[in-house]
This record gives structure tokens, C-alpha cells and sequence, in this order.
């Protein structure tokens, strides 16, 4: 179950809202937030916040490709594959980090850490190539630039001579 | 000097604050608003003088649209605010947010008072997420001011914008589907009538504006159409542009210049120039959707007028250059990957007929390819036009494009059995 804060202050939003189902997505974003992606138990308190059965809460979780309805690693990597990252050099990109990852596109690492999906057109393609990982976009992607990033990921600290 | 107009707070490395956009004339109109000097139908008759098109991609008249709320409408009003931006090869509405986010929420403020709105959406795909955070502490900072909430600077207008994040699909950009998307639907687009200005948002008229269009309205208020149309270096144009530039020239970005800049003079001096190295083989003018534009258009003016008079779009004015190394069946490929993933698959002859377009340039870039193939494209280039919205026919602007322009180069990799570019790395 989310904190009691947490769903007091999701009602809150859903009953200032036009209409409940307004709230679905926003709900579900906060649900992932909480559980990492949206479980089963999650979908059903979602639907029950926003007034909605799992079934039909179902039909928009599995639509959208930020709604994940199976665990994820606490980092998700998303490469952007689409024309000009691609150009720019998205395969070596790919490459590098299953090489760096041991995994495949599509899968998690071991320890939970990182998941490795592509992504269409991220809208940085003014600094391709580019990915997303959670919130954050890193564009002008080089093998050294994603070694220091998954580092300063993995332990939390910044690599040697990066601020 | 350009004259920059969405651009002209933009700071190197950091976003204009509310203090800035207002030293530079900001919410002037917004006081002008709750002083009385204009009403609705004065917004719209002013809008609509100065030619004001939509910056979306369609390139519909603003206050046309506006107007089509019919005049005895119902209560309430809502406005929507479209920054799902997901054309590949666009990102001027991210550029915009990070650069001056109040020229945007007080043209939002405009855009609601001309239709008698009293709530806006605002929609932004998720990869934005850096954006959707700096306008929700926005919004915070116009609310604190009195330039949003009830009563807004003394006057009897109450109008406030409500931010929600898209869960990421590239069908919700599509006006229809956005409304659904935002209603907490399935995100199928609708075909109108009923248009969404007559039933939008749970039944009630409502419109849809990109952001970039809602952007410009301060200033034509401020500064008067005629001084709008005079941006322009076309007749029939009007206004600046947000131009994205990206692939093989030296400096890829976003920039403002005045409609109707001729292509040559977008690449070679505002983006740098080709790379070295690069020649200019071809470049999709507008976006994804749009058809490959060849060498010999080169001196086209940048502006809707222009650009369909020769058989184009502007589209999104996002300009990704190829140059004579690239791979144009690769890139087309790469395409209608795109598409066909981000179908919504409401409807057949998109949800089938892209996989099945993808497909068969996949076996002509992977050296499967047969001469049959080429006809084969070109009927389903032409069926996916049957689809419900205008995504599908958008997807098949650059395979149409393709066989018509660099047939050549579709062959040559049928009779070679191979792709004669190396891959990009």
C-alpha cells in the first residue's frame, strides 16, 4: 500500500480535477514513483484512486510507454533509435552500454540497477545521440561520456576528474 | 540584425525569469485585458489580421479556429496547450520553455480569454520532464502575481492552467487524440465533425493550440498585425519561425528567423553549413512527415505558401539535412520504424499497412529486396491515406518521396542484393 500521505494527497488532486479519470495517468506516474513500476496491487489502488476498474486503468498502462507494468531497474536507460540519433551514431551507443551492461536490449542487470530500452525521437536531436535515463537526458553520447555516467550511476559518486 | 521576437529573453544557459519577460513588455497585454482595452472578438479580429498560422504542423489560422467556437457555445471553456512534441527531428517547443516560459503562459492567458475559457490544459510528452518542471514552478510564480487564478490583475477573468505529463505515445500530438489522452481515455483519435471547438473536452468546445502558436500571441497584441506580417520575408507569410536544424551540418539547433528564409540560407548560415566532408543529398523540410526535398529546391522560402506551391510542408520547420553518405532507404527504414511502433493501431490501414511498408524496405536495405517491391510501396503508400487521421498518410510522405526522387538509389540496392552506403556507427 502507498503512504497514507501519498494517496490523501492524490484524492485530493483527483477531486479538483474535471472529471476523475483526468487523473489516471498523473496517479499511475506517482504509483511507479513509489513502487518502481506498477504491480498488479498497484494498478488496483490506482484504479480505485481515480475511480476507474483495473481492466479499463489496464488499457492505458499498457498503451503508454511510460507506464511499466513490469519491474524495471531503478535506472532505465532509453536510447533514442529514431532518424537522427541514428545517424549520429545510436549502434554504437547500443554497443557500448550491452557490452558495458552485459544485457541485452529490452532486459535488466542482475543487481537490479540499470534496464536498456530504445526510445523513439527524444527531441534532443539537436545533441544526438542521445538517451533518456529516468528523468534525465544525456545527448553527445561517447563511450568515455556514458563510462563516467554509468559510473557516477552505480555509486553514486562522480568519477575521478568530474565534478 | 534578426529581429527576435519568442527569442528575444533567450540567455545563454539559462531561462528568462518572470521579471525579465516582464522588463521586456510582458503581461503588458494581460493588464491591458483586465483594464477592458480588448474583449474576445477584438483578440480574435487582431489574431486573425495579422495572418497568425498554426505552428503545429498544419498551419491552420489561429483565430480562425478560435472563432469556429460557436458563438452560444457552452459553459465551460477549455483551452488546450500541445507540447507532445514527438515529430522526430523537433524540439523547438522544449527550446521555447527553456528559453522564456512566461511568453508562453501569458500567450496561454490570451488564447483562453478569446475563446471565453476559464481552464487550460497543458500537455507535455515525458521526456520533457526537465520542461514540465520549470513551467509548474512557472505557473507557481504567475499564479503568486495575480496573472493567473480567479479574478486575474483585479478584472472579472478567472483562467488557470493545469499541467499534465502525456504517458508517451506519438499519436498523443494528434489534436483529437489529445483530448482523449488528456480525459483519461484510450488515446484514439476522433474524426470530426463534431469538431473539438464545437464538443471537445467532456462534451464542451475546445481548442487545441501547439505552443509555439499561443507563444506569438503577446506580441502580435503588443506590437499590431501589421508589424507581424512585416516579420515576414514572404507576401503571404507572417511572423518568425522556430527552425530546427539537425544531421550533417556543422552547427545543428534552434533558431528564429523570419518566415520564409530560404532553405540555403537556413543551412549555410544560421546552422553552420555542411560538415566537412558533406554534401547536401536531401533533407525532410518539416519533420518526418513530410517528403524528402531535393537539391534543386534549395533556394525554396521557408514558408507554408511556398513550400506547398512546389509539392511540400512546412510542417514543423524541423529541417534534418542528409548528405551524399547516407543511406536514404536506411533513413527511410529508420522512418517507418517509428511509425509503425507508434501506431495507435485504432484503425487498419495504419496499424497494418506500415509494419508491412517497414518490412518490405527492410528486405531492400538488407540485400532481399526485388523489383516488384517498388510498385508494391508505392500502392501502400497510397492506401495508408485511407487511414482514420492524418498520422498514416504523414508516414508515408517520405517512402512516396523516396521512390519518386531517389528510385535510383531503391534499385541500385535491389540489383546489388546489398546496401552500397555503409552503416552509420
Amino acid at each position: 500500500m502507498i503512504p497514507e500521505a501519498l494517496k490523501r494527497e492524490l484524492l485530493e488532486r483527483t477531486a479538483r480535477a474535471e472529471h476523475p479519470r483526468e487523473m489516471a495517468v498523473d496517479v499511475m506516474y506517482a504509483l511507479q514513483g513509489y513502487y518502481g513500476y506498477m504491480s498488479d496491487e498497484a494498478m488496483e489502488e490506482a484504479a480505485e484512486i481515480v475511480g476507474m476498474t483495473p481492466l479499463e486503468l489496464e488499457e492505458l498502462a499498457t498503451f503508454y510507454d511510460f507506464i511499466y507494468r513490469r519491474p524495471v531497474g531503478r535506472y532505465v536507460i532509453r536510447v533514442c533509435d529514431s532518424a537522427v540519433c541514428w545517424m549520429e551514431g545510436y549502434q554504437s551507443v547500443v554497443d557500448h552500454l550491452t557490452s558495458r551492461l552485459g544485457i541485452g536490449l529490452g532486459d535488466t542487470t542482475a543487481d537490479g540497477l540499470f534496464s536498456l530500452i530504445p526510445v523513439c525521437c527524444i527531441g534532443y536531436c539537436d545533441r544526438a545521440p542521445a538517451m533518456l535515463i529516468n528523468r534525465k537526458v544525456y545527448g553527445e553520447l561517447t563511450p568515455e561520456k556514458i563510462d563516467r555516467i554509468l559510473q557516477k550511476l552505480a555509486t553514486g559518486k562522480p568519477a575521478a576528474g568530474e565534478e | 540584425m534578426l529581429p527576435q521576437v519568442l527569442f528575444q529573453n533567450r540567455k545563454p544557459r539559462r531561462i528568462a525569469t518572470m521579471e525579465e519577460y516582464c522588463g521586456s513588455g510582458g503581461y503588458r497585454v494581460l493588464e491591458d485585458i483586465a483594464r477592458g482595452k480588448y474583449s474576445p472578438a477584438d483578440i480574435c479580429r487582431i489574431v486573425g489580421e495579422a495572418g497568425l498560422r498554426g505552428r503545429g504542423g498544419a498551419g491552420f489560422p489561429a483565430a480562425t479556429k478560435w472563432m469556429s467556437v460557436p458563438v452560444d457555445g457552452a459553459y465551460p471553456r477549455y483551452l488546450a496547450a500541445n507540447a507532445d512534441e514527438m515529430e522526430p527531428g523537433t524540439f523547438k517547443d522544449r527550446m521555447l520553455i527553456h528559453v522564456d516560459p512566461h511568453t508562453l503562459i501569458e500567450g496561454m492567458i490570451i488564447a483562453g480569454y478569446a475563446i471565453s475559457a476559464s481552464k487550460a490544459f497543458f500537455f507535455i510528452r515525458p521526456s520533457y520532464d526537465s520542461s514540465a518542471m520549470i513551467l509548474e514552478r512557472e505557473l507557481e510564480r504567475a499564479r503568486q502575481a495575480g496573472y493567473l487564478g480567479d479574478n486575474i490583475l483585479g478584472s472579472d477573468y478567472s483562467f488557470d492552467i493545469i499541467l499534465h505529463r502525456s504517458g508517451g505515445r506519438y499519436i498523443c500530438g494528434e489534436a483529437t487524440a489529445l483530448l482523449n489522452a488528456l480525459m483519461g481515455k484510450r488515446p484514439n483519435p476522433m474524426k470530426p465533425p463534431p469538431y473539438p471547438t464545437v464538443k471537445g473536452l467532456w462534451n464542451r468546445p475546445t481548442v487545441v493550440n501547439n505552443v509555439e502558436t499561443l507563444a506569438n500571441l503577446p506580441h502580435i497584441l503588443r506590437n499590431g498585425p501589421e508589424w507581424y506580417k512585416g516579420l515576414a520575408r514572404t507576401k503571404t507569410g507572417a511572423g518568425t519561425k522556430l527552425f530546427c536544424i539537425s544531421g550533417k551540418v556543422n552547427r545543428p539547433g534552434c533558431v528564429e528567423l523570419p518566415i520564409g528564409t530560404p532553405l540555403r540560407e537556413i543551412i549555410e548560415e544560421h546552422a553552420g553549413g555542411m560538415r566537412a566532408g558533406s554534401e547536401f543529398k536531401a533533407c525532410l523540410p518539416g519533420g518526418a512527415s513530410t517528403r524528402y526535398l531535393t537539391k534543386d529546391l534549395l533556394d525554396v522560402e521557408m514558408d507554408f505558401d511556398s513550400l506547398s506551391a512546389v509539392g511540400h510542408r512546412l510542417g514543423t520547420a524541423a529541417i534534418t539535412v542528409f548528405d551524399q553518405k547516407t543511406c536514404l532507404v536506411g533513413v527511410t527504414l529508420n522512418l517507418l520504424q517509428f511509425f509503425a511502433r507508434e501506431s495507435c493501431g485504432w484503425c487498419t490501414p495504419c496499424r497494418e499497412g506500415l509494419p508491412y511498408i517497414r518490412d518490405l524496405l527492410w528486405r531492400i536495405e538488407n540485400g532481399e529486396g526485388r523489383e516488384e517491391y517498388i510498385p508494391m510501396l508505392r500502392q501502400m503508400s497510397r492506401d495508408v491515406w485511407n487511414a482514420y487521421c492524418a498520422l498514416a498518410p504523414g508516414a508515408a510522405s517520405p517512402v512516396e518521396s523516396l521512390l519518386t526522387f531517389f528510385e535510383d538509389e531503391v534499385r541500385e540496392h535491389i540489383r546489388l542484393k546489398k546496401c552500397p552506403f555503409s552503416r552509420p556507427r
